[in-house]
């Protein structure tokens, strides 16, 4: 299948790891990536904090943009953030054909213009309800055996679940559960796998962002998880970039790998750890990559790890 | 007719017991509520059960609950729902979150969520002179604050606040959707008196994490979350309070970012958040991220060419809409909760440009112009 890719600003930034693992596993599951490098980023909620006429608009060109991409089935985005703060966009443009027109002649400019009812979705979105789990499965050379995955989605991909349109049959909020066991893992009950990351805020109340990072990491330990696996890089950088200090503000000693959705997925299809960044994490992925080698036995982690 | 079971949170904390599970077999019809089922529970098998209730009919407010891990009126989840819901086939009724537990369902509203109330004044200031008659506004200002106005302080949003349960000062949902109900009204003489002691607060409006859980746990659709973001949009861009806590800092930081490079570029947010790299604000914040940042440097996480230059710069279009937008007055907002699509919303827009539509349900939105204005705009009270 053909997507209108937006990578997000942070998967090229703080977490390179992240558009770099996708890049690899697009191929191994017939994705081809169409990047939308002009489009800007989706705002993260804070632009629309600021003027969500503004908001409304940048995102209503990422979509104009992503509609010109020929033959593409859909926009695809690998970051919660971006999922939400768009999908809240979108629910705005689409309610109202003259709200619509009036942002379309902002883009005029351009020569671009947003038709309603783009489908937009996360790449978790894109695994279950385009490829789907059987085929997923089919795929599989390295299954996930006895590795304890626990799910963290992030806010703005499981909240609210009307605009997100989840419901019993199309239940997005347990999505990374159903992908996890798909890949052979063992999905990791624990307190914090819904709630919030805390990084909004972390210039604001840096103790109570830290707090929250800190006390899922502590959680998903305390239920015995070998990783985490999240498909929101802001997540990332709150759970995995600051855990040294989440670890210090909740007062406990963590060590808990944070992978991102694709890393997931490419280990399972049989890429290695070096391809899909993992030695870029700050806590090393020493769980995952013991794993594999036991499994596997093939995968070296490379000295230094 | 039909059995449910319900197990219910039961705990004492004068006992000195811990709390514990306490299961309980009704019989009622499916619609029933949850409430209902409780009521029979304690009527017929055991008058303990401490449960509070009044109107039955979820408008007073008294019966917050969570069913199966989910806030929620008792009085307004249908058993058959409630089952649908549950893991094993058990309804579980446990008292609401981030209060203390007076006994069993019952939580003590005084010591959490009316103190939280009492502190954003949540009463009109009126504006001096008082009118000889009524205060006359445009209708599109009370349509704005309709949303807050049907809270009935249930609770529901605070016992799910995911900012509350690390820091327990935080002004909270409920509150600050109260606050914006008079922030909105024109009426009111003490917005900008309201908007600085809520942005100054450390647990004001830029505590909250944008997590969306109070707007998943409202039964009355106030959407809480959504007031925090209009308290800040007015705070920040019609009364300029520039506060203590980098809110409005890191918004404009975050805003001239993407205007300047059209991807965020985090390097230079983190420090423009605080005031700029060299503002003694920042330069603490920066020491003491500084092993985060070895780290990432160490792992290559990031090279010091990029955390120090950033290639992408915005294209031309992104720079136009924001001067275009952002060199107009106001800017056009959708007010109150959107649902639905064209279809529904096909109302033809009404005088200078602002759409208002009721829908059947009373959900009420409206388009209306310059939105950064409180409601109404300065001065359109009569």
């Amino acid at each position: 299948m053909k997507v209108a890719y937006w990578p997000g600003c942070v998967s090229r930034g703080f977490t390179p790891e992240l558009h770099g693992s996708m890049e690899k596993v697009a191929p191994l599951l017939d994705i081809e990536l169409v990047e939308l490098d002009r489009a800007s980023c989706c705002g993260a909620g804070v632009i629309a904090e600021h003027s969500q006429e503004l908001a409304d608009t940048l995102n209503a060109r990422t979509f104009a943009l992503a509609q010109q991409v020929e033959g593409a089935d859909l926009m695809m985005n690998i970051c919660s953030t971006c999922q939400g703060a768009q999908s809240e966009c979108q629910q705005r443009l689409d309610a109202s054909a003259e709200y619509r027109e009036h942002v379309n002649g902002t883009l005029a400019g351009e020569d671009l213009q947003y038709e309603a009812n783009i489908v937009n979705k996360n790449f978790l979105w894109v695994l279950v309800e385009e490829i789907g789990l059987e085929n997923l499965k089919g795929l599989v050379r390295r299954p996930l055996t006895d590795l304890r995955v626990g799910p963290f989605y992030g806010c703005y991909i499981v909240r609210p679940t009307d605009r997100l349109k989840i419901d019993d049959e199309q239940p997005r909020d347990d999505y990374l559960g159903m992908v996890i066991e798909t890949l052979g893992g063992t999905v990791i009950d624990y307190a914090g796998s819904h709630k919030c990351c805390g990084f909004p805020i972390i210039t604001m109340n840096k103790k109570a962002s830290l707090t929250q990072a800190g006390r899922h990491l502590g959680d998903a330990t305390d239920a015995d998880a070998d990783c985490l696996v999240t498909p929101c890089p802001l997540c990332h950088l709150n759970l995995d970039l600051q855990q040294p200090m989440a670890a210090k503000e909740v007062g406990r000693d963590l060590k808990m790998p944070v992978l991102h959705l694709p890393q997931l997925v490419g280990l399972a299809l049989g890429l290695e750890p070096k391809e899909l960044g993992l030695q870029h994490h700050v806590v090393k992925p020493t769980s995952v990559i013991d794993w594999t080698q036991s499994v596997v036995g093939s995968v070296s982690a490379p000295a230094g790890w | 007719m039909a059995e449910f079971t319900l197990r219910i949170r039961r705990y004492d904390p004068q006992s000195g017991d811990a709390p514990y599970w306490d299961e309980r077999t009704v019989e009622l019809e499916p619609h029933r509520s949850v409430l209902e089922g409780i009521l029979q529970a304690r009527n017929e098998q055991d008058g303990s059960i401490g449960v509070r209730c009044s109107c039955r009919s979820a408008i007073c407010g008294s019966c917050g609950v969570r069913i199966n891990g989910e806030p929620g009126l008792a009085c307004h989840t249908h058993l058959d729902k409630a089952l649908e819901g549950s893991k094993d086939g058990v309804i579980e009724v446990e008292p609401m979150g981030n209060m203390p537990v007076i006994r069993d369902l019952i939580v003590d509203m005084d010591a959490v969520h009316w103190k939280k109330i009492q502190q954003v004044t949540p009463w009109l200031i009126g504006k001096e002179p008082v009118p000889e008659r009524e205060y006359i506004v445009p209708r599109e200002s009370m349509i704005d604050i309709t949303q807050s106005m049907a809270c009935i302080q249930c609770g529901a949003c605070v016992s799910d606040c995911l900012s509350m349960e690390v820091d327990p000062l935080f002004i909270g949902p409920a509150a600050l959707a109260k606050s914006y109900r008079f922030v909105g009204d024109p009426r009111d003489a003490a917005h900008k008196e309201r908007l600085e002691y809520l942005s100054e607060d450390k647990h004001g409006i830029y505590d909250c994490t944008h997590c969306f859980k109070c707007i998943e746990a409202c039964p009355k659709g106030v959407a809480p979350m959504n007031q925090i973001m209009r308290l800040r949009r007015i705070s920040g861009n019609v009364y300029d309070i520039e506060d203590r806590n980098n809110g409005e800092r890191h918004e404009m930081a975050f805003v001239k970012n993407i205007r300047k490079n059209g991807i965020l570029h985090e390097a230079d947010l983190l420090p423009d958040s605080y005031g700029g790299k060299f503002h003694p604000r920042a330069v603490p914040e920066l020491i003491s991220s500084l092993p985060v940042v070895v780290t990432a440097l160490l792992r290559r996480k990031v090279t010091p060419a990029k955390a120090m230059l950033h290639s992408h710069k915005a294209p031309e279009g992104v720079k136009q809409i924001f001067d275009d937008i952002e060199g107009r007055d106001g800017g056009v907002e959708f007010n109150l909760y959107i649902q639905g699509t064209d279809e529904d919303n096909a109302e033809p827009p009404g005088a200078e440009g602002v759409l208002e539509k009721v829908a059947e349900d009373v959900v009420t939105e409206a388009l209306e112009e310059a939105p950064v204005t409180p409601a109404g705009g300065e001065g359109s009270s009569a």
